[in-house]
């Protein structure tokens, strides 16, 4: 299922499912070490896949999926940070790991992808950052002036940093 | 958590932006005036400084209470977010500096505020960054002005003063089929009248000291980005690697809010024209009642064009809402709901008329300003416009004649038998001045 409303996305990132992040960077300037260092910070399970690293920052990362599967337990969302021709490879590796739902990040857009893994039953993200994502329901954003779209008479809770 | 519900502009006004306070449950938002906020650690604090989590740091950067007027400006412009500034004229060159360095090059509608006309044709051209100014906003013109270094298409709404209604659709074409962004700033009309986004603008500018603040007690600016211009290579301060962020990418890193962060985290950062937090509060109260005072301006603005049509005194009106204007038809495409507020015309008796039509009233505040609550009158040749050249003026459609008036929410009659005065003045004089 292509996941489209933003209630839906907020919803699997509510779940605080296993993430894993595929292609992650240990590059402090990289988009993908921003949503490693983000998720870790805000306190969500998430792991680097790279078979250039054995850590990132100290965090156990793994050279695949399937090693990430077979040590940790299958992950609930793998987030990609690949570029687009690869994220059909990435899809079928995501399935087999028993991946739940897949994120493909800003400009991962790939149709055979997007396919394959909604025929699977995942859950599918396209063309969405996680950290933003995140930041946008969870009222981070809002504080440099974002439009979240929230109205509500309720008052909000607290912590969501 | 995003309701699926599309509330209404009058419930957004109120409530977008402003729910009850989180840490103390204050229904009225409260004012954060903080310069700095705490860290949990410096680790926190690296992850804030590198932009890798939002927070508070320190209020030039951003700040509750400004934050809580950003929203509520965005959800009425229909924008992802914005950015506040000090005044109309930072939000405009936070906005220009967010997309052009040296060497750049902007394509812009004549009929400008003669502060925007100096921002871009002196300081600007300063900077390096040059400015064609279009006759009358004219799409295909300004289209066929776009050179290779052009970032972005600019015209307001309304122009101030001829009250010129931008062709904000085909300007959005022409703009997205040169692959720039379409930058409207929307101050005279303001969201209640105009949503530019609506109509493919890109980023929305407005002098919050205007309609926003609605009293005349605040200078503001803001600027809204619709988020959904797709940055390309050419967009280069976005697309690019930032040497601001040791070679971050805004683009890569922050997809659909790579304007307003870049706009944010470097232009204002560096220039440093921020909002008072004080000031947002007093924009957050504006915009709670904006619908009905414009509402109740526009109606005033509509019995005041139709007084003055009828005088002898007066050579010519311009106000989009009459319907013999040659911007009628258009403003009925934009501005369905009333022309705004802010009107001028000419009196026959030339400037010396103008001069005593202005002294001779009583309760019209003679201000450089508009979208008071109050009504205001100024003679743009003298004052506004004044540091512009004659070509620029006849540009602008600034003659000497002309008088601007912006109208507020006086008893209607009362406003009437004031400008009826005035124009007992201004035929006195122009029998003493036959030859003016």
């Amino acid at each position: 299922m292509i996941l489209r409303s933003p209630a839906e996305r907020k919803q699997l990132l509510d779940d605080r499912g296993l993430i894993a992040i595929v292609g992650a960077s240990s590059n402090p300037l990289r988009p993908s070490y921003f949503v490693f260092r983000y998720l870790l910070t805000h306190g969500f399970a998430a792991y680097p896949v790279n078979p250039a690293y054995r850590d990132v920052d100290g965090v156990r990362c793994f050279p695949t999926l399937a090693a990430f599967a077979a040590e940790l337990r299958p992950p609930d969302v793998v987030d990609v940070f690949r570029k687009a021709a690869d994220a059909p490879q990435v899809t079928r590796e995501a399935i087999q790991a028993g991946a739940k739902a897949i994120w493909f990040q800003y400009g991962v857009i790939n149709q055979e992808a997007i396919q394959t893994a909604d025929a699977a039953g995942l859950a599918v993200v396209v063309d969405r950052c996680m950290k933003v994502e995140h930041a946008r329901f969870a009222g981070g954003l809002t504080v440099t002036g974002m439009n979240s779209g929230v109205i509500s008479a309720k008052r909000r809770l607290m912590g969501a940093r | 958590m995003p309701a699926d519900r599309r509330f209404g502009f009058r419930t957004r006004a109120l409530h977008a932006g402003t729910p009850p306070d989180p840490a103390t449950g204050a229904r009225a938002q409260p004012i954060y005036l903080s310069s700095a906020f705490v860290f949990d650690s410096t680790a926190h604090a690296t992850e804030l400084f590198s932009l890798r989590s939002y927070g508070t740091i320190y209020t030039r950067l951003g700040n509750p209470t400004v934050a809580a007027f950003e929203e509520k400006i965005a959800s009425l412009e229909g924008g992802l977010g914005a950015v506040a500034t000090s005044s109309g004229q930072a939000a405009q060159i936070v906005a220009v500096l967010a997309l052009a360095q040296s060497g750049d090059h902007l394509v812009a509608s004549a009929n400008l505020y003669g502060g925007t006309v100096t921002q871009f044709a002196v300081t600007l051209a300063r900077l390096g960054i040059e400015v064609a100014f279009v006759a009358d906003g004219d799409p295909a013109a300004m289209a066929r002005a776009v050179t290779p270094r052009t970032k972005a298409l600019y015209a307001e709404t309304i122009g101030n003063p001829r009250g010129a209604v931008a062709d904000i659709g085909a300007m959005a074409q022409a703009a997205h089929a040169a692959g720039v962004p379409l930058i409207i700033d929307n101050t005279f009309a303001s969201p209640y009248l105009c949503r530019p986004i609506e109509h493919g603008a890109d980023i929305v500018l407005h002098s919050g000291t205007k309609y926003i603040c609605g009293h005349g007690t605040v200078m503001a600016g803001v600027v809204v980005d619709a988020g959904t211009f797709a940055w390309a290579e050419k967009h280069q301060l976005i697309t690019q690697p930032s040497p601001g962020y040791h070679g971050m990418n805004f683009r890569e890193t922050f997809g659909e809010y790579a304007f307003l962060l870049r706009a944010r985290a470097e232009v204002l950062r560096d220039l440093g024209c921020c909002l008072s937090p004080m000031d947002a509060w007093l924009l957050i109260q504006g915009l709670e009642s904006l619908a009905i005072r414009v509402e109740a301006q526009t109606r005033n603005a509509r019995a005041v064009a139709d007084f003055l049509a009828q005088r002898e005194e007066v050579a010519w009106v311009r106000y989009a809402g009459l319907p013999d204007d040659p911007e009628f038809r258009r403003a009925q495409r934009y501005l369905p709901v009333g022309a705004g507020a802010i009107l001028t015309f000419g009196l026959r008796g030339g400037r010396p008329a103008a001069v005593a039509f202005i002294e001779a009233l009583q309760l019209w505040s003679h201000v450089a300003n508009v979208g008071d609550v109050k009504s205001l009158v100024i003679h743009p040749a003298s004052t506004t416009h004044s540091q512009l050249t004659e070509e620029e003026m006849a540009a602008a459609g600034v003659g000497p004649d002309m008088v601007r008036l912006s109208v507020g929410l006086e008893d209607v009659d009362d406003l009437l038998w004031d400008l009826s005065n005035g124009l007992q003045a201004a035929h006195g004089a122009a029998l003493a001045v036959p030859t003016a």
